[in-house]
């Protein structure tokens, strides 16, 4: 019984924490490069929307995943030229693409207010998880191709950021651009690259909030999940193999702060996602700082080739 | 200095950007913004023609629209300015929306359950509304002196629980008597209620409050000593430290007194507008959030956040005028934000060069 509540709730953070899991993969890419994306919660929404109408509109919802990760990517390169190419605000950038994205999607979005998708992305079927032992059945029965496919996806993308030649480069961009700008590595090129990647998974975060877990749209369905992939970015240590366990946790949190309503009032629970990263940045932020784990060191800050021409 | 040589004229790079350079830029940020933004329009099927007409008549076309401008320019303003400052030293205050909320939800506990009498009431009210704010706000700050918690995110976060706050109010303790299936609570007692001018909506001790504090905001920064290392920690944290001015204390002093502000403008908005608490995207349109770009077009400048509050005050009066005779959706409002903060960040280096016309050859080396 305690072991079927866990494997329960294990499975429903699975479903709740995928989301958050694809935006935090991205970010942890666009930072590692040395670029700060505050957009997420924008690209997210714009990725939600543009693939529930395609959703929607084509009865594939495979096609939607993929217009929803696209429109991500694509929204993503405003910031990466304010950013990187006129040297602006990253923060502040960010922000505005939040308020855009949010604005668009919502603005655009009033007529699908409410609509229901009548094929969405469905869970596992029970033919084949009786293939796999019982807890595993337990554990994955709220799952499909997407949340498996994205801790493959956690695996494989640190594998390529620490093992491989390109990830070196990427890191360095992010670590030491001047230095990669002498050994001949394209800085503006790979940032370029890592906030177009970290749109396309926002966008794919997106999707999966409206097109899997709650296949409908309505407006300010992302709730802020956008933030709380940033705060992941920095309690993952900038690292994709640690983002899984962040995004579950969160997964369960809100699901915990749902089964809880008997209980207590909803709002209370429904705040502590929120509450939590708070508390949680100050432990990370005194142990990430101090010791400097994963911070890359030039986050946030655009690069200048020194006197030019 | 770079200098480039164009076709009829040079290019110069300067430090300082003009004060005709930086009204220019912001000016075309606005316009780029209006022109991208008809697209929008073009989706609800109305020419930008038409959506502008209707957008300038909602903002400025009659007297009533006037006020309404007026009475959205009052948040914008009490908030702008108290961002400008934080902004000055570079604290990213994002929580001024929780901030307002917290403000909003001190009055109303003051105004209902406190039973203080009448003439007390107002005063108290926007005291505790102010401390409230200001108390929201020094969580965060003392988060990022103590821990070194980037504030941007955990400001933002606290505006989720401050809304969530307001709803668990609104719904359980505070519940109204008489409202039965609504959720917001009992009216206020007129003893708390704002005076407006005249026959409008807008409540005048606030807006005076907001322009008093907006000409103090710009001596405290120019006279002051605490104003210039205010100053010299926004602009050169490595100075600062050399001439051994305490970042912490700028830091909680910035926090407090934009949260404070946040939280006395939340005051205003229930006791000068709604008159009871109720869903906090009633209380506040958002004005946290563009309160940012206020501060920001203003150039972190108090003086200047009088007139870019009312430019702010005329988006959202105008987007409720779309809303209404249009039916588009107010988050249009969100969608002109963002494309002026793009505008206005990416132009932003631009106004540190000037032009000159002519083609002189003779480069002078200027005292350097």
């Amino acid at each position: 019984m305690a072991l079927e509540l866990v494997l329960g709730t294990l499975n429903r953070a699975l479903a709740y924490g995928t989301p958050l899991l694809l935006a935090t993969l991205g970010e942890i890419y666009v930072e590692r490069a040395g670029v700060l994306n505050l957009g997420i919660e924008g690209m997210m929404m714009m990725g939600a929307f543009s693939s529930f109408v395609a959703a929607y509109t084509t009865s594939n919802p495979w096609l939607g995943v993929l217009v929803g990760a696209m429109v991500g990517g694509l929204f993503s390169l405003i910031h990466a030229f304010s950013s990187i190419t006129l040297r602006a605000n990253q923060t502040v950038s960010g922000l505005a693409l939040t308020m855009l994205g949010t604005g668009i999607a919502e603005t655009l979005g009033r007529s699908w207010e409410g609509k229901i998708l009548a094929s969405p992305i469905r869970p596992f079927s029970e033919d084949f998880l009786s293939w796999f032992p019982l807890w595993m059945k337990t554990l994955f029965q709220d799952s499909n191709l997407l949340v498996v496919g994205s801790i493959i996806l956690a695996l494989i993308l640190w594998f390529f950021l620490f093992k491989t030649k390109p990830g070196l480069f990427l890191r360095s961009c992010g670590e030491n651009p001047a230095a990669c700008d002498a050994l001949g590595i394209n800085v503006w090129k790979l940032r370029y690259l890592a906030v177009f990647w970290g749109g396309i998974m926002a966008g794919l975060g997106g999707a999966y909030i409206s097109v899997v877990y709650r296949p409908a749209w309505s407006s300010g369905m992302t709730q802020g999940m956008g933030w709380l992939a940033v705060a992941l970015t920095i309690f993952s240590f900038w690292n994709p193999i640690y983002a899984p366990l962040g995004a579950y946790l969160f997964g369960a949190l809100f699901h915990l702060a749902f089964r809880l309503q008997v209980f207590v009032a909803p709002e209370i629970l429904n705040s502590l996602p929120y509450l939590f990263p708070v508390v949680a940045l100050v432990f990370v932020s005194r142990l990430a700082f101090r010791k400097k784990i994963g911070v890359p060191g030039s986050l946030g800050r655009p690069y200048e080739r020194g006197e030019s021409e | 200095m770079g200098r480039r040589k164009l076709a009829q004229f040079h290019v110069e790079l300067s430090l300082q950007p003009t004060l005709l350079s930086v009204v220019f830029l912001s000016f075309l940020s606005i316009v780029l913004a209006f022109a991208c933004g008809s697209v929008i329009f073009l989706f609800y099927h109305i020419s930008p023609w038409m959506g502008y007409k209707t957008f300038f008549q909602g903002a400025f076309g009659s007297w009533y629209a006037f006020s309404e401008t007026l009475k959205r320019t009052i948040p914008l303003l009490l908030v702008g300015e108290g961002l400008a400052l934080a902004f000055r030293a570079q604290v990213l205050n994002i929580g001024a929306e929780g901030q307002i909320l917290l403000g909003a939800v001190a009055a109303t506990w003051v105004a209902l359950f406190s039973g203080l009498s009448s003439f007390l009431l107002l005063p108290v009210m926007f005291l505790l509304g102010f401390v409230a704010g200001a108390g929201w706000a020094l969580i965060p700050a003392f988060f990022k002196t103590r821990f070194a918690v980037n504030e941007v995110l955990s400001t933002l976060m606290l505006n989720y629980v401050a809304s969530n706050l307001v709803l668990y109010l609104i719904g359980g303790p505070w519940k109204g008597k008489g409202v039965r299936g609504f959720t917001y609570t009992d009216t206020f007692p007129e003893a708390a209620w704002l005076k407006t001018m005249g026959i409008t909506r807008v409540p005048y001790f606030t807006l005076l409050v907001g322009i008093v504090v907006a000409v103090g905001g710009y001596f405290f920064l120019k006279k002051t000593a605490l104003g210039f290392e205010l100053r010299i920690v926004g602009s050169s944290p490595e100075t600062a430290k050399l001439l051994g001015i305490n970042e912490e204390k700028i830091i909680l002093f910035t926090m407090l007194l934009s949260g404070g502000l946040a939280g006395f403008a939340g005051v205003g908005e229930v006791a000068g507008i709604h008159h009871l608490l109720r869903h906090p995207d009633h209380i506040s349109l958002g004005y946290g959030y563009t309160a940012i770009i206020v501060a920001w077009l203003a150039q972190a400048n108090p003086l200047a956040t009088i007139l870019t509050s009312f430019l702010f005050g005329a988006l959202l009066s105008g987007g409720d005028a779309l809303r209404v005779s249009l039916g588009i959706p107010f988050q249009v409002v969100s969608v002109f934000n963002g494309l002026i903060l793009f505008f206005l960040i990416s132009t932003e280096h631009l106004s540190r060069y000037r032009i000159i016309w002519g083609n002189k050859k003779v480069v002078e080396k200027s005292g350097s």
